[in-house]
Protein backbone atom coordinates (compact mmCIF):
# COMPACT_ATOMS: atom_id res chain seq x y z
CA UNK A 1 0.00 0.00 0.00
CA UNK A 2 1.00 3.24 -0.68
CA UNK A 3 2.15 5.36 2.32
CA UNK A 4 1.41 8.54 0.59
CA UNK A 5 -2.00 8.67 -0.11
CA UNK A 6 -3.31 11.49 2.07
CA UNK A 7 -7.17 11.08 1.24
CA UNK A 8 -9.35 8.35 2.01
CA UNK A 9 -11.37 8.88 -1.43
CA UNK A 10 -10.26 6.30 -4.48
CA UNK A 11 -8.70 9.54 -6.19
CA UNK A 12 -6.10 8.15 -8.91
CA UNK A 13 -2.42 8.28 -7.44
CA UNK A 14 -2.17 11.26 -10.48
CA UNK A 15 -5.24 12.91 -9.45
CA UNK A 16 -2.69 15.56 -7.38
CA UNK A 17 -2.25 16.43 -3.94
CA UNK A 18 0.05 13.96 -3.33
CA UNK A 19 3.47 12.90 -4.94
CA UNK A 20 3.32 9.65 -7.25
CA UNK A 21 7.56 9.83 -7.25
CA UNK A 22 7.64 10.38 -3.71
CA UNK A 23 10.54 13.15 -4.36
CA UNK A 24 10.15 16.60 -4.03
CA UNK A 25 9.95 19.07 -6.87
CA UNK A 26 13.82 20.32 -5.86
CA UNK A 27 15.08 16.81 -6.41
CA UNK A 28 13.14 16.24 -9.43
CA UNK A 29 14.52 18.86 -10.79
CA UNK A 30 17.96 17.86 -10.26
CA UNK A 31 17.37 14.79 -11.58
CA UNK A 32 15.71 16.10 -15.01
CA UNK A 33 19.20 18.47 -15.19
CA UNK A 34 21.23 15.02 -14.04
CA UNK A 35 19.81 13.27 -16.92
CA UNK A 36 19.90 16.13 -19.85
CA UNK A 37 23.50 17.26 -18.63
CA UNK A 38 24.32 12.96 -19.00
CA UNK A 39 23.18 13.53 -22.62
CA UNK A 40 25.58 16.27 -23.07
CA UNK A 41 28.59 14.34 -22.23
CA UNK A 42 27.39 11.12 -23.72
CA UNK A 43 27.09 13.73 -26.56
CA UNK A 44 30.74 14.87 -25.72
CA UNK A 45 31.97 11.16 -25.83
CA UNK A 46 30.35 9.95 -28.76
CA UNK A 47 31.72 12.37 -31.34
CA UNK A 48 34.69 11.25 -29.74
CA UNK A 49 34.10 7.83 -30.36
CA UNK A 50 32.97 8.85 -34.09
CA UNK A 51 36.51 10.85 -34.12
CA UNK A 52 38.60 7.51 -33.23
CA UNK A 53 36.74 5.08 -35.23
CA UNK A 54 37.21 7.61 -38.24
CA UNK A 55 40.96 7.09 -37.74
CA UNK A 56 40.97 4.19 -35.97
CA UNK A 57 44.63 3.21 -37.13
CA UNK A 58 46.35 6.11 -36.19
CA UNK A 59 45.07 7.38 -32.79
CA UNK A 60 47.64 7.85 -30.52
CA UNK A 61 47.64 4.98 -27.54
CA UNK A 62 46.75 6.34 -23.99
CA UNK A 63 49.30 5.09 -22.74
CA UNK A 64 51.74 6.42 -24.21
CA UNK A 65 50.16 9.86 -23.85
CA UNK A 66 49.86 10.43 -20.39
CA UNK A 67 53.00 8.45 -18.52
CA UNK A 68 53.75 10.98 -15.70
CA UNK A 69 53.11 11.48 -12.21
CA UNK A 70 53.92 14.68 -10.16
CA UNK A 71 57.26 14.52 -7.99
CA UNK A 72 58.54 10.64 -9.62
CA UNK A 73 60.36 11.00 -13.10
CA UNK A 74 59.86 8.14 -15.09
CA UNK A 75 57.17 6.30 -17.48
CA UNK A 76 54.05 5.77 -15.09
CA UNK A 77 51.12 5.10 -17.22
CA UNK A 78 47.80 5.18 -15.57
CA UNK A 79 49.34 5.41 -12.45
CA UNK A 80 48.00 9.00 -11.32
CA UNK A 81 44.29 8.80 -12.88
CA UNK A 82 44.02 6.36 -11.03
CA UNK A 83 45.37 8.37 -8.25
CA UNK A 84 42.50 11.00 -9.23
CA UNK A 85 39.64 8.72 -9.52
CA UNK A 86 39.83 7.53 -6.32
CA UNK A 87 40.34 11.05 -5.00
CA UNK A 88 36.77 11.67 -6.53
CA UNK A 89 34.97 8.06 -5.57
CA UNK A 90 36.38 8.91 -2.00
CA UNK A 91 34.49 12.82 -2.19
CA UNK A 92 31.58 10.66 -3.53
CA UNK A 93 31.88 8.46 0.06
CA UNK A 94 32.37 11.53 1.96
CA UNK A 95 29.11 13.62 0.57
CA UNK A 96 26.98 10.21 0.90
CA UNK A 97 28.31 10.26 4.71
CA UNK A 98 27.10 14.15 5.13
CA UNK A 99 23.85 13.26 3.33
CA UNK A 100 23.58 10.24 5.92
CA UNK A 101 24.11 12.56 9.03
CA UNK A 102 21.71 15.19 7.60
CA UNK A 103 18.77 12.54 7.67
CA UNK A 104 19.59 12.02 11.28
CA UNK A 105 20.33 15.87 12.16
CA UNK A 106 23.63 15.99 13.18
CA UNK A 107 24.99 19.63 12.49
CA UNK A 108 28.56 19.05 13.57
CA UNK A 109 29.06 15.76 11.12
CA UNK A 110 27.77 17.06 8.19
CA UNK A 111 29.64 20.28 8.36
CA UNK A 112 33.04 17.90 8.24
CA UNK A 113 31.85 15.60 6.21
CA UNK A 114 31.13 18.55 3.59
CA UNK A 115 34.54 19.89 4.33
CA UNK A 116 36.50 16.87 3.85
CA UNK A 117 34.07 16.31 0.18
CA UNK A 118 35.45 19.74 -1.03
CA UNK A 119 38.84 19.37 0.32
CA UNK A 120 38.74 15.95 -2.24
CA UNK A 121 37.23 18.22 -5.29
CA UNK A 122 39.99 20.72 -4.70
CA UNK A 123 42.62 17.80 -5.11
CA UNK A 124 40.92 16.56 -8.09
CA UNK A 125 40.52 20.30 -9.74
CA UNK A 126 44.67 20.52 -9.01
CA UNK A 127 45.14 17.64 -10.43
CA UNK A 128 43.35 17.89 -13.49
CA UNK A 129 45.35 21.53 -14.44
CA UNK A 130 48.65 19.59 -13.72
CA UNK A 131 47.18 17.01 -16.39
CA UNK A 132 46.81 19.45 -18.71
CA UNK A 133 49.70 21.70 -17.98
CA UNK A 134 51.98 18.24 -18.39
CA UNK A 135 50.17 17.74 -21.94
CA UNK A 136 50.43 21.10 -23.04
CA UNK A 137 54.40 21.37 -22.12
CA UNK A 138 54.74 17.89 -24.15
CA UNK A 139 57.09 15.18 -23.52
CA UNK A 140 59.61 14.59 -26.48
CA UNK A 141 58.90 17.13 -29.20
CA UNK A 142 57.71 15.49 -32.88
CA UNK A 143 57.29 16.89 -36.42
CA UNK A 144 54.52 17.52 -38.36
CA UNK A 145 54.04 16.96 -42.03
CA UNK A 146 52.08 18.17 -44.57
CA UNK A 147 49.13 16.55 -44.30
CA UNK A 148 49.24 17.00 -40.31
CA UNK A 149 51.04 13.95 -39.77
CA UNK A 150 53.43 13.51 -36.60
CA UNK A 151 56.15 11.87 -36.96
CA UNK A 152 58.34 10.86 -33.79
CA UNK A 153 61.73 10.07 -32.84
CA UNK A 154 62.52 6.48 -31.31
CA UNK A 155 66.63 5.63 -30.38
CA UNK A 156 67.18 2.53 -32.72
CA UNK A 157 69.09 1.05 -29.56
CA UNK A 158 67.59 1.00 -26.96
CA UNK A 159 64.04 1.25 -28.70
CA UNK A 160 63.20 3.94 -26.40
CA UNK A 161 61.56 7.53 -27.41
CA UNK A 162 63.84 9.90 -28.49
CA UNK A 163 63.61 13.88 -27.43
CA UNK A 164 64.06 16.39 -29.87
CA UNK A 165 67.35 17.48 -27.62
CA UNK A 166 68.81 14.38 -27.83
CA UNK A 167 70.01 14.17 -31.45
CA UNK A 168 69.01 18.20 -32.43
CA UNK A 169 72.08 20.02 -34.38
CA UNK A 170 72.35 23.16 -32.76
CA UNK A 171 72.94 25.37 -36.23
CA UNK A 172 74.77 28.82 -36.49
CA UNK A 173 71.14 30.20 -38.33
CA UNK A 174 69.89 33.21 -36.89
CA UNK A 175 66.05 32.75 -36.23
CA UNK A 176 64.22 35.97 -34.77
CA UNK A 177 61.20 35.47 -33.17
CA UNK A 178 58.46 37.82 -34.95
CA UNK A 179 56.87 40.37 -32.62
CA UNK A 180 53.61 42.40 -32.57
CA UNK A 181 55.95 45.48 -32.90
CA UNK A 182 57.82 44.35 -36.05
CA UNK A 183 54.90 43.65 -38.05
CA UNK A 184 52.99 45.49 -40.53
CA UNK A 185 50.24 44.21 -39.20
CA UNK A 186 49.27 43.05 -35.34
CA UNK A 187 50.19 39.95 -35.36
CA UNK A 188 53.20 38.02 -33.49
CA UNK A 189 53.86 34.31 -33.96
CA UNK A 190 53.30 33.08 -30.61
CA UNK A 191 54.81 29.87 -29.41
CA UNK A 192 58.50 29.03 -30.47
CA UNK A 193 59.92 25.54 -30.72
CA UNK A 194 63.27 25.25 -28.76
CA UNK A 195 64.73 23.83 -32.26
CA UNK A 196 63.65 24.87 -35.98
CA UNK A 197 63.12 22.26 -38.54
CA UNK A 198 66.48 22.35 -40.36
CA UNK A 199 68.43 21.80 -36.99
CA UNK A 200 65.84 18.83 -36.35
CA UNK A 201 66.53 17.36 -39.70
CA UNK A 202 70.55 17.93 -39.72
CA UNK A 203 70.68 16.47 -36.33
CA UNK A 204 68.76 13.50 -37.39
CA UNK A 205 70.41 13.33 -40.40
CA UNK A 206 74.09 12.98 -38.43
CA UNK A 207 72.94 10.83 -35.85
CA UNK A 208 72.48 6.99 -37.74
CA UNK A 209 70.73 5.15 -34.60
CA UNK A 210 67.57 7.48 -34.73
CA UNK A 211 64.72 6.38 -36.34
CA UNK A 212 61.33 7.45 -36.82
CA UNK A 213 57.72 6.37 -36.01
CA UNK A 214 54.73 7.07 -37.75
CA UNK A 215 51.26 7.15 -36.23
CA UNK A 216 50.02 3.86 -37.97
CA UNK A 217 49.01 1.70 -35.49
CA UNK A 218 50.55 -2.30 -36.43
CA UNK A 219 49.19 -5.42 -35.57
CA UNK A 220 50.30 -5.94 -32.71
CA UNK A 221 48.95 -2.60 -31.38
CA UNK A 222 51.96 -0.40 -31.54
CA UNK A 223 52.88 2.51 -33.54
CA UNK A 224 54.84 1.47 -36.74
CA UNK A 225 58.66 1.79 -36.51
CA UNK A 226 60.68 2.97 -40.11
CA UNK A 227 63.42 1.92 -41.24
CA UNK A 228 66.49 4.39 -41.63
CA UNK A 229 66.03 4.41 -45.30
CA UNK A 230 62.12 5.15 -44.92
CA UNK A 231 62.89 7.55 -42.33
CA UNK A 232 65.29 9.95 -44.02
CA UNK A 233 62.60 9.74 -46.59
CA UNK A 234 59.95 10.42 -44.32
CA UNK A 235 61.58 12.92 -43.37
CA UNK A 236 61.36 15.08 -46.31
CA UNK A 237 57.90 15.02 -45.88
CA UNK A 238 58.12 17.04 -42.78
CA UNK A 239 57.02 21.24 -42.44
CA UNK A 240 57.02 22.46 -38.97
CA UNK A 241 58.19 21.13 -35.41
CA UNK A 242 55.56 20.52 -32.98
CA UNK A 243 56.71 20.53 -29.28
CA UNK A 244 53.72 19.74 -26.32
CA UNK A 245 49.93 20.14 -27.86
CA UNK A 246 47.21 22.81 -28.36
CA UNK A 247 44.43 22.59 -30.22
CA UNK A 248 45.99 23.03 -33.52
CA UNK A 249 49.50 20.79 -33.11
CA UNK A 250 49.92 17.69 -31.05
CA UNK A 251 52.43 15.88 -30.62
CA UNK A 252 51.34 13.07 -29.34
CA UNK A 253 49.29 12.19 -32.76
CA UNK A 254 45.94 13.29 -34.09
CA UNK A 255 45.36 17.02 -33.15
CA UNK A 256 41.54 15.66 -32.67
CA UNK A 257 42.82 13.82 -29.91
CA UNK A 258 44.02 17.19 -27.88
CA UNK A 259 40.95 18.66 -29.23
CA UNK A 260 38.48 16.52 -27.42
CA UNK A 261 40.86 15.78 -24.41
CA UNK A 262 40.77 19.56 -24.09
CA UNK A 263 36.64 19.84 -24.52
CA UNK A 264 36.19 16.46 -22.18
CA UNK A 265 38.10 16.88 -19.71
CA UNK A 266 37.57 20.86 -19.49
CA UNK A 267 33.89 20.40 -19.63
CA UNK A 268 34.06 17.87 -16.52
CA UNK A 269 36.96 20.08 -14.65
CA UNK A 270 34.49 22.65 -14.91
CA UNK A 271 31.42 20.79 -13.98
CA UNK A 272 33.80 19.73 -11.17
CA UNK A 273 34.83 23.82 -10.12
CA UNK A 274 31.30 24.57 -9.84
CA UNK A 275 30.80 21.47 -7.87
CA UNK A 276 33.17 22.66 -5.51
CA UNK A 277 31.82 26.09 -5.46
CA UNK A 278 27.93 24.78 -4.63
CA UNK A 279 29.68 22.65 -2.27
CA UNK A 280 31.47 25.80 -0.20
CA UNK A 281 27.96 27.30 -0.39
CA UNK A 282 26.11 24.94 1.07
CA UNK A 283 29.14 24.68 3.79
CA UNK A 284 28.69 27.87 4.68
CA UNK A 285 24.98 27.70 5.19
CA UNK A 286 25.09 24.39 7.12
CA UNK A 287 27.46 26.05 9.64
CA UNK A 288 25.32 29.15 9.58
CA UNK A 289 22.60 26.48 10.76
CA UNK A 290 19.68 27.15 7.59
CA UNK A 291 18.76 23.91 7.18
CA UNK A 292 18.73 23.19 11.59
CA UNK A 293 15.95 25.82 11.16
CA UNK A 294 14.23 24.74 7.97
CA UNK A 295 14.07 21.48 10.02
CA UNK A 296 15.65 19.15 7.22
CA UNK A 297 19.35 18.91 5.34
CA UNK A 298 17.18 17.89 1.64
CA UNK A 299 19.70 20.86 0.03
CA UNK A 300 22.94 18.77 1.16
CA UNK A 301 21.29 15.52 -0.74
CA UNK A 302 20.32 17.91 -3.49
CA UNK A 303 24.23 19.07 -4.15
CA UNK A 304 25.46 15.14 -3.20
CA UNK A 305 23.03 14.27 -6.29
CA UNK A 306 24.96 16.76 -8.46
CA UNK A 307 28.24 15.73 -6.70
CA UNK A 308 27.97 11.89 -7.40
CA UNK A 309 27.08 13.00 -11.17
CA UNK A 310 30.34 14.53 -11.89
CA UNK A 311 31.88 11.10 -10.26
CA UNK A 312 29.44 8.97 -12.32
CA UNK A 313 30.69 10.80 -15.88
CA UNK A 314 34.73 10.69 -14.55
CA UNK A 315 34.44 7.08 -14.67
CA UNK A 316 33.42 7.06 -17.90
CA UNK A 317 35.81 9.79 -19.61
CA UNK A 318 38.10 7.85 -17.50
CA UNK A 319 37.73 4.53 -19.41
CA UNK A 320 37.02 6.44 -22.78
CA UNK A 321 39.81 8.36 -22.64
CA UNK A 322 42.78 6.41 -20.87
CA UNK A 323 41.55 2.82 -20.96
CA UNK A 324 39.85 1.22 -23.97
CA UNK B 1 13.50 11.83 1.53
CA UNK B 2 13.48 7.99 1.56
CA UNK B 3 14.28 7.34 5.16
CA UNK B 4 14.40 4.33 4.73
CA UNK B 5 17.08 2.37 3.22
CA UNK B 6 18.15 -0.85 1.35
CA UNK B 7 20.99 -2.58 2.75
CA UNK B 8 21.10 -5.36 0.46
CA UNK B 9 23.94 -5.27 -2.54
CA UNK B 10 24.50 -8.29 -5.51
CA UNK B 11 21.14 -9.25 -5.45
CA UNK B 12 21.03 -9.75 -1.42
CA UNK B 13 24.42 -11.81 -0.96
CA UNK B 14 25.69 -9.24 0.77
CA UNK B 15 23.65 -7.12 3.38
CA UNK B 16 25.11 -4.05 5.65
CA UNK B 17 24.16 -3.65 8.99
CA UNK B 18 23.09 0.10 8.63
CA UNK B 19 23.61 2.68 5.61
CA UNK B 20 26.80 3.75 6.50
CA UNK B 21 28.41 0.21 6.50
CA UNK B 22 27.03 0.28 3.44
CA UNK B 23 28.82 3.41 1.89
CA UNK B 24 31.89 1.80 2.94
CA UNK B 25 31.55 -1.51 1.83
CA UNK B 26 30.28 0.23 -2.03
CA UNK B 27 33.58 2.35 -1.61
CA UNK B 28 35.70 -1.06 -1.34
CA UNK B 29 34.23 -2.77 -4.29
CA UNK B 30 34.48 0.16 -6.39
CA UNK B 31 38.46 0.84 -5.55
CA UNK B 32 38.55 -2.92 -6.06
CA UNK B 33 37.30 -2.69 -9.85
CA UNK B 34 39.33 0.48 -10.43
CA UNK B 35 42.16 -1.62 -9.27
CA UNK B 36 41.40 -4.40 -11.78
CA UNK B 37 41.00 -2.12 -14.93
CA UNK B 38 44.06 -0.29 -13.94
CA UNK B 39 46.32 -3.31 -13.63
CA UNK B 40 44.87 -5.02 -16.96
CA UNK B 41 45.44 -1.33 -18.32
CA UNK B 42 49.11 -1.66 -17.33
CA UNK B 43 49.95 -5.24 -18.48
CA UNK B 44 47.67 -5.65 -20.98
CA UNK B 45 47.19 -9.58 -21.41
CA UNK B 46 47.83 -10.89 -24.90
CA UNK B 47 44.90 -13.47 -24.47
CA UNK B 48 42.68 -10.27 -24.16
CA UNK B 49 44.15 -8.20 -27.06
CA UNK B 50 44.55 -10.47 -29.23
CA UNK B 51 41.29 -12.19 -29.21
CA UNK B 52 38.50 -10.18 -31.16
CA UNK B 53 34.43 -9.93 -29.88
CA UNK B 54 31.77 -8.17 -32.08
CA UNK B 55 34.72 -6.34 -33.87
CA UNK B 56 36.24 -5.13 -30.28
CA UNK B 57 39.14 -6.72 -28.34
CA UNK B 58 37.94 -8.66 -25.16
CA UNK B 59 40.02 -6.03 -22.99
CA UNK B 60 38.07 -3.07 -24.14
CA UNK B 61 34.84 -5.12 -23.56
CA UNK B 62 35.51 -5.66 -20.11
CA UNK B 63 36.70 -1.94 -19.48
CA UNK B 64 33.36 -1.04 -20.36
CA UNK B 65 31.62 -3.72 -18.60
CA UNK B 66 33.19 -2.98 -15.68
CA UNK B 67 32.31 0.92 -16.14
CA UNK B 68 28.85 0.43 -16.44
CA UNK B 69 29.09 -2.15 -13.25
CA UNK B 70 30.56 1.00 -11.60
CA UNK B 71 27.93 3.58 -13.04
CA UNK B 72 25.23 1.09 -11.53
CA UNK B 73 26.72 1.29 -7.86
CA UNK B 74 27.55 5.29 -8.20
CA UNK B 75 23.96 6.06 -9.27
CA UNK B 76 22.16 3.15 -7.21
CA UNK B 77 24.39 3.29 -3.88
CA UNK B 78 25.47 6.66 -3.78
CA UNK B 79 23.19 8.67 -5.63
CA UNK B 80 20.65 6.71 -3.39
CA UNK B 81 18.48 5.02 -6.64
CA UNK B 82 18.18 2.20 -5.39
CA UNK B 83 15.69 3.58 -1.88
CA UNK B 84 13.70 5.75 -4.56
CA UNK B 85 10.22 4.60 -6.33
CA UNK B 86 10.59 2.33 -9.67
CA UNK B 87 8.40 5.06 -11.29
CA UNK B 88 11.18 7.56 -10.84
CA UNK B 89 14.27 5.06 -11.47
CA UNK B 90 13.01 3.58 -14.33
CA UNK B 91 12.21 7.40 -15.67
CA UNK B 92 15.60 8.55 -15.30
CA UNK B 93 17.35 5.47 -16.01
CA UNK B 94 15.92 4.16 -19.26
CA UNK B 95 15.27 7.59 -20.88
CA UNK B 96 19.12 8.16 -21.47
CA UNK B 97 20.09 4.96 -21.70
CA UNK B 98 17.70 4.66 -24.71
CA UNK B 99 19.11 7.62 -26.39
CA UNK B 100 22.62 7.15 -26.15
CA UNK B 101 22.58 3.46 -27.38
CA UNK B 102 20.91 5.22 -30.45
CA UNK B 103 23.82 7.90 -30.39
CA UNK B 104 26.38 5.59 -30.14
CA UNK B 105 24.83 3.15 -32.92
CA UNK B 106 24.71 5.56 -35.50
CA UNK B 107 27.94 7.56 -35.01
CA UNK B 108 30.06 4.39 -34.98
CA UNK B 109 28.50 3.25 -37.86
CA UNK B 110 28.86 6.42 -39.63
CA UNK B 111 32.54 6.63 -38.30
CA UNK B 112 33.00 3.42 -39.88
CA UNK B 113 31.87 4.39 -43.23
CA UNK B 114 34.17 7.36 -43.59
CA UNK B 115 37.14 4.95 -42.12
CA UNK B 116 36.35 2.85 -45.22
CA UNK B 117 36.10 5.90 -47.35
CA UNK B 118 39.48 6.81 -46.29
CA UNK B 119 40.91 3.99 -46.53
CA UNK B 120 39.24 2.63 -49.85
CA UNK B 121 38.71 5.92 -51.47
CA UNK B 122 40.30 7.89 -54.30
CA UNK B 123 41.41 10.16 -51.14
CA UNK B 124 44.87 10.87 -49.71
CA UNK B 125 45.08 12.08 -46.77
CA UNK B 126 48.09 10.26 -44.84
CA UNK B 127 51.00 12.31 -46.18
Amino acid sequence: MSTTVTTGTEESVWGGGNQPLNASYGKMMMWFFIVSDALTFSGFLVSYGFSRFKFIETWPIADEVFTHVPFFHGNYPMIYVAFMTFILIMSSVTMVLAVDAGHKMKKNKVIWYMFATIIGGAIFVGSQAWEWATFIKGDYGAVETKGGRILQFVDAETGERAALADFSKALPEDRIKHEKSEGVWFMDEGFKTSFSLNEVVAGFKATPNILIRTETINEEGEKTLLSRQESLAKLKDATQVVEGANLIHNEYGSRLFADFFFFITGFHGFHVFSGVLINIIIFFNIILGTYERRGHYEMVEKVGLYWHFVDLVWVFVFTFFYLV
Amino acid sequence: MAHEHKLEIFRGLVKFKNNIQKIWGVLIFLSIVTAVEVVLGIFKPEVLTQNYFIGMKLLNWIFIILTLVKAYYIAWDFMHLRDERSSLRRAIVWTPIFLICYLVFILLFEADYIYNIFKDGFLSWNF
